[in-house]
């Protein structure tokens, strides 16, 4: 490799030894001029609770903030769709000197009174954490004459890292979980964590809990209503998919409800299979179990043919990833192991030290594993272990298109849904696309290797 | 809140900021316009002073746009920099940078956060200059977003690098400054292409076209190219050393690796930009062309005049009147013929003006986006007969309004100033537009409308090539006028059960 790691994130990078693990430094601020990847603990609360389409969200301070959060994430709704739109109490210099608590005020009556939303949150930005804002009070006072619940969630951006934000947002949904009747939830019924219906992904994993006989009470954030949230605590599981951003809720609600929980992953049909199976045993009830496993053989008899044509088109591929957090990278790596490609390098924005380690455990020798990188690291380690594809988020894919990689997104702005069965195959289409288009063969990278010049057949 | 004014006979409405919330806003902030004015410049890094969020949201933001990588630094602020100050922060941000990109040029854009708090950032510099010894320009500009939006904030970088860079006061050099808005890399190209045609060098003020208008140069195989200078945009001039700016290829400390065609490596710092050496040289110019409306903020070309380049303030050359403004410009400036290629481009316009004039007459257009954008379209629709019913901004610098009382009395029925796009939702309500003419971030209240929304200028994110699109000159104007043509055509032609296939 011919370039240096800046010297504070040396710890940050290893190179995988299955004997020995060794402990990444991880969860902790990046590096001041170090172009990470990540983005702010503001940002952390806002993704959480964006995909509840009942609520208003309102981003108190400057534009920009919320003009960066405007139906950024393909959270899809089956009915209201106020998350799509953009709220911001717009601070002026005039707020910034004099306060913004009554701009915030003026701006929750009206936004409230003109979109009758069932709660409402308040997220607060930096300034406003300078300024000294009493967002609290003002959501009270407002909370108090319209009569549905308004909610603070203060996660200014400096305050830490997007992990933080997550927390934040757990803290505000723990606001309304308990409020809600719960008598009409079904023995059989779970929460899910950590899905956020992006393409419609919520969806598919509802309709196989649905198949199997049990209810599930509430989706957590995806596709989210305030008054299934509100009896969430009727549930009898919590399946938490993105471990990183929701188990603090999911622990909140062990302690505080007696519900205990799992972590799953509906990426890949193993994890699926996994999950559903896993699932169900903790219903403890043969019905429900039986029903999984013909749910489970039926959609993977469905899949297979074309994930093998997908595993042979791809043989010997070489896979880089950088994701939010590791537990979808863990799923990842065997979702792309099924397809016959290796994961060569492997980050996260905001793994911790535990998670690390697992990820060392499921990574093949040699393998890059990285914390809070950068676009110039990114670009070394993906020529350096000649990756054919890279799977991450929009500000990742110039980096793999430049150096003639494919790309897959598999962030907030995907549009076609990657979980479950059906969503494990369309990831292996994409992944075969991308990686085996013709295109490259007309790149500096592959030229020299053009053995076959036009790539595979679609 | 909205003050009513008289312009003629016909009533012209600023409404101006809401006095509580803005929804679906229409601008993005300050530290992004300072951005991506940066990356005009060759060898630049913008360095974002306050939390990381900003300059991430930032990046994602123009990556969306471009499609090309933007590597936009940040001084990371925690807890402990906002109640003690930035300094340290900054000051490893700066090392960090240097250490990774070995720019030619830093600037230092400051966030709502860092203003807020009250970081002396001139000072922070001049510390670290002298603490380093460090010769690195340096480059400051202040972009609250609570009080300017990106359009604002890429003027005041502009300023900037004026300010602190054109110092060359030498003798006079048969160049023309050009001051462009943020228009997309082919605006840059063909702006840099019409100046050429006077043959008089031109120094775009910034210019990104090269290192946002992303070039994977491959080569033919075997062979050499004839000459550097035939690739446009000027790659010739990248063959110059290269300080280290690849990551990833070649064994590192071995003198220049040959430099086209690039093969397998990432451009840390892609080529193209405006040379510091030719921004030091700007007072020196016959002239600065200014296409820019920075309303209520000073002017880089005010401050080229006074440093001896002398200004003229012109539109976007968008339609045949402001460009043919913009050639007799260039003319007069140089003393130099009109190149027979543009009349030619110009007669082309004339005959698809002749071909399609019919289906644009009278029709109703809400126009949107940055202040430039919008008086330079407006003036299009006018000279082509169609009706721009309301010219929209969400700029806070009063330049729309300004600029728009140039024309005729009755032009327009409604200015929205410093708005958002609920009121242009409310607006489209009163004036029942035909089509809208904007960046992506009206395609949902087009969809809801069921109207066709023409796409121009930033941010486009839901298509691909926004850095490809053509806006300005004759042939920019050509190709806007038979995309607007084509879109009320195929809006007819979706309606209509007839199914015609001739049209």
């Amino acid at each position: 490799m011919s370039f240096d790691l800046l010297k504070e994130r040396r710890a940050q990078v290893v190179r995988n030894n299955r004997d020995r693990a060794v402990a990444l430094d991880c969860n902790k601020a990046s590096a001041a001029g170090s172009v990470s990847q990540r983005a702010c603990t503001f940002c952390g609360s806002r993704v959480v609770l964006y995909p509840i389409a009942d609520a208003l969200h309102l981003v108190h301070g400057p534009v920009g903030c919320a003009a960066y959060t405007w139906d950024i994430r393909g959270a899809l709704s089956s009915g209201p769709e106020l998350h799509r739109i953009s709220c911001s109490t717009d601070m002026r210099e005039r707020e910034v000197v004099f306060g913004g608590e009554q701009r915030l005020e003026a701006s929750l009556r009206r936004l409230i009174a003109q979109h009758s939303p069932r709660a409402a949150f308040v997220y607060g930005t930096c300034i406003v954490g300078v300024i000294g804002d009493d967002v609290p009070a003002v959501c009270k006072r407002v909370e108090a004459d319209v009569g549905i619940p308004v909610i603070p969630v203060l996660a200014e951006g400096f305050r830490g890292t997007k992990r933080d934000g997550y927390n934040a947002a757990c803290g505000a949904l723990l606001t309304l979980i308990g409020t809600g009747d719960t008598t009409a939830v079904k023995p059989h019924s779970i929460n899910l964590l950590g899905d956020f219906n992006v393409a419609g992904e919520s969806w598919i994993i509802r309709k196989y809990f649905e198949e199997m006989g049990i209810e599930v009470v509430s989706v957590l954030t995806g596709d989210g209503r305030v008054d299934e949230i509100r009896r969430a605590h009727g549930a009898r599981l919590s399946v938490v998919q993105c471990a990183g951003s929701m188990t603090p809720l999911a622990k909140a609600m062990q302690e505080r409800y007696g519900i205990p929980f799992i972590r799953v992953s509906f990426f890949g049909i193993e994890d699926t299979a996994d999950a559903l199976y896993r699932t169900a045993e903790r219903m403890e009830n043969l019905e429900v179990m039986g029903r999984a496993r013909a749910l489970v053989s039926r959609e993977i008899t469905r899949v297979l043919p074309e994930l093998r044509a997908c595993k042979n088109a791809l043989a010997g591929k070489r896979a880089g990833l950088y994701v939010g957090g590791a537990f979808k990278a863990f799923s990842l790596v065997r979702a792309l192991r099924q397809l016959g490609v290796s994961v060569v390098l492997a980050g996260t924005q905001t793994g911790s030290q535990e998670e690390y380690q697992e990820l060392q455990s499921v990574c093949d020798e040699d393998t890059v594993i990285v914390d809070d990188t950068n676009p110039l690291e990114l670009a070394s380690f993906l020529v350096e272990k000649d990756v054919d594809v890279f799977i991450g988020g929009v500000k990742e894919r110039p980096i793999a298109y430049k150096l003639g990689i494919g790309f897959c997104d598999h962030n907030h702005e995907r549009k076609v849904a990657l979980a479950g069965f059906e969503g494990a195959l369309a990831f292996a289409r994409e992944v075969r696309a991308t990686a085996t288009s013709p295109i490259w063969n007309l790149m500096p990278r592959r030229m020299r290797a053009a053995a076959t010049p036009m790539g595979d057949k679609p | 809140m909205s003050c009513a004014a008289v312009k003629g006979t016909v009533p012209i409405v600023h409404s101006s900021a809401k006095p509580d919330a803005t929804v679906n806003p229409c601008t993005l902030c300050a530290p992004l316009g300072a951005t991506l004015a940066t990356v005009g410049v060759r060898g630049a890094v913008p360095l974002l002073h306050g939390a990381q969020g900003c300059a991430t949201y930032i990046r994602r933001y123009l990556i969306s746009h471009f499609r090309e990588p933007m590597d936009v630094a940040s001084s990371s602020f925690g807890e402990a920099q906002t109640v003690f100050g930035g300094e340290d922060n900054l000051g490893r941000a700066l090392d960090n940078v240097l250490a990774q990109y070995h720019p030619e040029l830093v600037t230092v854009a400051t966030t709502c956060l860092a203003e807020t708090i009250g970081d002396d950032v001139p000072l922070l510099l001049t510390r670290y200059r002298n603490r380093t010894s460090s010769a690195l320009p340096l480059v400051h500009a202040a972009t609250p977003s609570y009080k300017d939006g990106h359009v604002e904030g890429f003027h005041a970088m502009v300023y900037a690098l004026v300010k602190a860079l054109a110092c060359n006061k030498g003798v006079p050099a048969r160049a023309v400054n050009l001051l462009p808005p943020l228009v997309s890399p082919a605006d840059l190209r063909h702006l840099r292409e019409i100046v050429a045609g006077f043959d008089v060098a031109a120094t775009v003020l910034p210019d990104y076209a090269d290192r946002l208008d992303g070039v994977i140069l491959g080569a033919w195989g075997a062979g050499e190219l004839c000459s550097p200078r035939t690739i446009a945009g000027g790659f010739g001039e990248a063959e110059r050393s290269e300080r280290g700016r690849v990551a990833g290829g070649g064994p590192k400390g071995k003198a220049n690796p040959p430099r086209v065609p690039i093969s397998n490596q990432y451009r840390a710092l892609p080529d193209g930009g405006t040379r510091l050496v030719d921004i030091a040289a700007m007072p020196r110019a016959l002239a600065s062309i200014d296409l820019t409306l920075t309303g209520r903020a000073p002017r880089a070309s005010k401050l080229l005049a006074d440093r001896g380049a002398p200004a003229r303030v012109l539109g976007l050359p968008i339609g045949v009147r402001a460009t043919d403004a913009m050639i007799e410009a260039l003319s007069d400036l140089t003393g130099a013929g009109r190149p027979a290629w543009l009349l030619g481009e110009r007669g082309r316009l004339l005959d698809a003006y002749a071909d399609g004039h019919k289906y644009v007459f009278g029709a109703r257009v809400g126009l949107y986006g940055d202040p430039e954008f919008v008086a330079a379209l407006a003036g299009f629709l006018l000279e082509i007969g169609a009706r721009p019913v309301f010219c929209a901004t969400g700029a806070r610098n009063r330049a729309l309004p300004e600029a728009l009382t140039a024309l005729p009395a009755g032009s327009v029925d409604e200015v929205l100033d410093d708005t958002d796009f609920e009121s242009i939702g409310a607006a489209c309500g009163r004036h029942k537009p035909d089509l809208l003419i904007g960046n992506s971030k009206g395609y949902r209240l087009a969809h809801s409308l069921g109207i066709p929304l023409l796409r121009v200028g930033f941010p486009i994110h839901d298509r691909l090539g926004a850095g490809r699109i053509l806006h300005v000159g004759y042939r920019g104007t050509t190709r806007l006028f038979d995309e607007l043509v084509n879109a009320l055509l195929q809006h007819k032609q979706d309606a209509s059960a007839v199914g015609f296939s001739y049209l």
